[in-house]
């Protein structure tokens, strides 16, 4: 048993536990673009100052989780009803239906979002097709804006939302709302008394596998977004490959690990528990 | 369920799966667009297709991403298989938790953390050492720390359907515990495994932003030239190439979902 933990422990300690303390280290040292690499060491928490004082940063901060939460929520609104008519569907056609679901996720996340830039493009093929319907007569501007990234991180996480509430819903016992419908109360009330609570775990592991991601998303802002109010995966992104500051992109993942450290433990905690 | 329940269910269900797969399809088609303007058709043409074949730059992209795709994909199975297993199976040890923890974690966590911290760590590596030097293996070395989580999820639901009794007969009849697992557990894993051995290529295959950290100078991979050229833009040849890896990741999801197909029965676990 100790062997076979070994190798993944040690894999885990040398390539996942062991960077996390050099990043907390870097966070405390100083840009220094005569050096390579471009750091001088020091002890200073100039870096997090900065991070927590500069309005510009702030703003990403609070950009980044008003995103991050506003899409979480449209995407329960919409992967709720889905999960459920999935739950509902015959059961042999339930495992067809699931995997279309899963699909999207695993053909290329950089490509779906390719997909939307030609969508929702100036002259793309939305604003074309509102023309042509003559629903549309000036093209509206989409790409470039927050509509286009909520819309972006719906499209590539909403997976993340159904299969979570999908393994719930399947679980549930049917008897419970023909007993239900046995003692009178209409299909809606039915849903809203036995079906919605009994999920609430599914919609919480959903949330969170939709949320945590989002938060620290970087390709759909960048293709998606504009040049407005930066999330802020973007700005640790843009703070290490265009301005070399390793000490304060660092400090930037130290707080964004911090930050999701509670949602990663709390999906822990529901991950071991389904298991169970 | 009543008539006007289902007809609802049917309709939740087309929007939803045509919100899914619309901007997918339409990226297939306009790959056949003659124009060079993406979005605006101006007839069928495969000149783009052609076009692909020529671009050797994308070509040896897509080679050195089959590579690393391989090796990240087969050094996750073998972390994978044994993080699901000790997870499933061993008695509670210290630090379980954080073990289990660390395993699942880089499923959920942002990848810029990931991948600034790996890059920081083989920097260390690299003026300490001398190397490895940044390239083919320290792509694989991330891309396997990410994948391995999706493997070792992938055998710890496997582990959880069977009983444990049989590899515990195999031990009673005198089996040591590696024998036992050889001849009991692995052949009944090994469906996970490849599944598993396939999501994690896929992964790979697909990773922009741990690959843009960890990568060096000399080794561009497939999505990060994707992402070079979709940044100044939208081009055809990108949809032609988008086509054909969206295709060959399908066709990688349905092999691996037809390899654990026997959980579809109804009482088996989901994903």
């Amino acid at each position: 048993m100790r062997r076979v933990l070994a190798l993944p422990g040690l894999w885990l300690a040398l390539f996942l536990a062991v960077p996390f303390g050099i990043v907390l280290a870097m966070s405390f040292a100083t840009a220094d673009a005569d050096r390579a690499p471009p750091v001088a060491f020091s002890l200073t928490l100039k870096n997090y100052a900065l991070l927590f004082s500069d309005p510009l940063y702030l703003a990403a901060w609070i950009a980044s989780l008003r995103i991050a939460a506003t899409s979480t929520l449209v995407a329960l609104l919409l992967g709720y009803p889905m999960a459920l008519a999935i739950a509902r569907a015959p059961r042999r056609r339930q495992p067809l239906l699931l995997a279309l679901v899963i699909l999207p996720f695993w053909t290329s996340f950089l490509i779906r979002v390719y997909a939307w830039m030609g969508l929702l493009a100036d002259n793309g093929i939305l604003n074309n097709l509102l023309k042509t319907l003559g629903l549309a007569s000036a093209p509206g501007t989409i790409l470039g804006t927050e509509w286009a990234v909520h819309l972006g991180i719906v499209y590539a996480y909403l997976p993340f939302m159904v299969l979570p509430i999908y393994a719930v819903l399947e679980r549930q016992d049917r008897a419970l709302l023909e007993a239900a419908a046995d003692l009178g109360a209409a299909p809606w009330a039915a849903f809203v008394t036995i079906t919605l609570p009994l999920s609430q775990p599914g919609i919480v592991a959903g949330c969170l596998l939709v949320f945590i991601p989002s938060v620290g998303e970087f390709v759909i802002p960048d293709l998606l977004g504009g040049t407005g109010t930066p999330m802020i995966g973007k700005v640790l992104w843009d703070e290490f490959f265009l301005n070399a500051d390793w000490p304060l992109a660092s400090a930037v993942a130290v707080c964004l690990l911090a930050l999701l450290a509670v949602p990663i433990a709390l999906f822990q905690r529901h991950h071991a528990e389904r298991l169970r | 369920m009543s008539g006007g329940g289902l007809r609802l269910a049917a309709t939740v269900l087309v929007f939803g799966y045509a919100f899914l797969y619309l901007p997918i399809l339409l990226v297939a088609v306009y790959s056949f667009n003659e124009s060079r303007l993406v979005t605006v058709w101006a007839g069928f043409s495969t000149r783009w297709w052609t076009a692909l074949w020529a671009n050797e730059t994308l070509l040896g992209a897509a080679w050195l991403s089959l590579a690393i795709g391989a090796l990240a994909a087969s050094a996750a199975s073998l972390l994978g298989l044994a993080a699901g297993w000790v997870l499933a199976r061993a008695r509670p040890f210290p630090g379980r938790t954080a073990f289990a923890t660390a395993t699942i974690a880089p499923m959920v966590m942002p990848e810029v953390v990931m991948g600034i911290s790996m890059l920081l760590l083989f920097v260390g590596l690299e003026r300490a050492l001398g190397g490895p030097g940044r390239g083919l293996v320290t792509i694989a070395i991330a891309h396997a720390t990410l994948a391995m989580a999706y493997v070792a999820v992938v055998v710890q639901s496997r582990l959880a359907e069977f009983d444990r009794s049989l590899e515990e007969a195999a031990m009673d009849l005198g089996a040591t515990p590696f024998t036992a697992f050889r001849t009991v557990t692995l052949p009944l894993l090994w469906p996970a495994v490849a599944a598993g051995w396939l999501l994690a290529f896929t992964l790979s295959l697909d990773d922009l932003i741990l690959t843009q950290f960890v990568a060096g100078p000399q080794s561009q991979t497939l999505p990060m030239r994707v992402y070079s050229s979709v940044r100044l833009g939208l081009d055809p040849q990108i949809n032609v190439l988008g086509t054909i890896v969206m295709a060959v990741a399908a066709s990688a999801l349905i092999v691996a979902s037809l390899l654990t197909r026997h959980r579809a029965d109804g009482t088996a676990e989901t994903r």
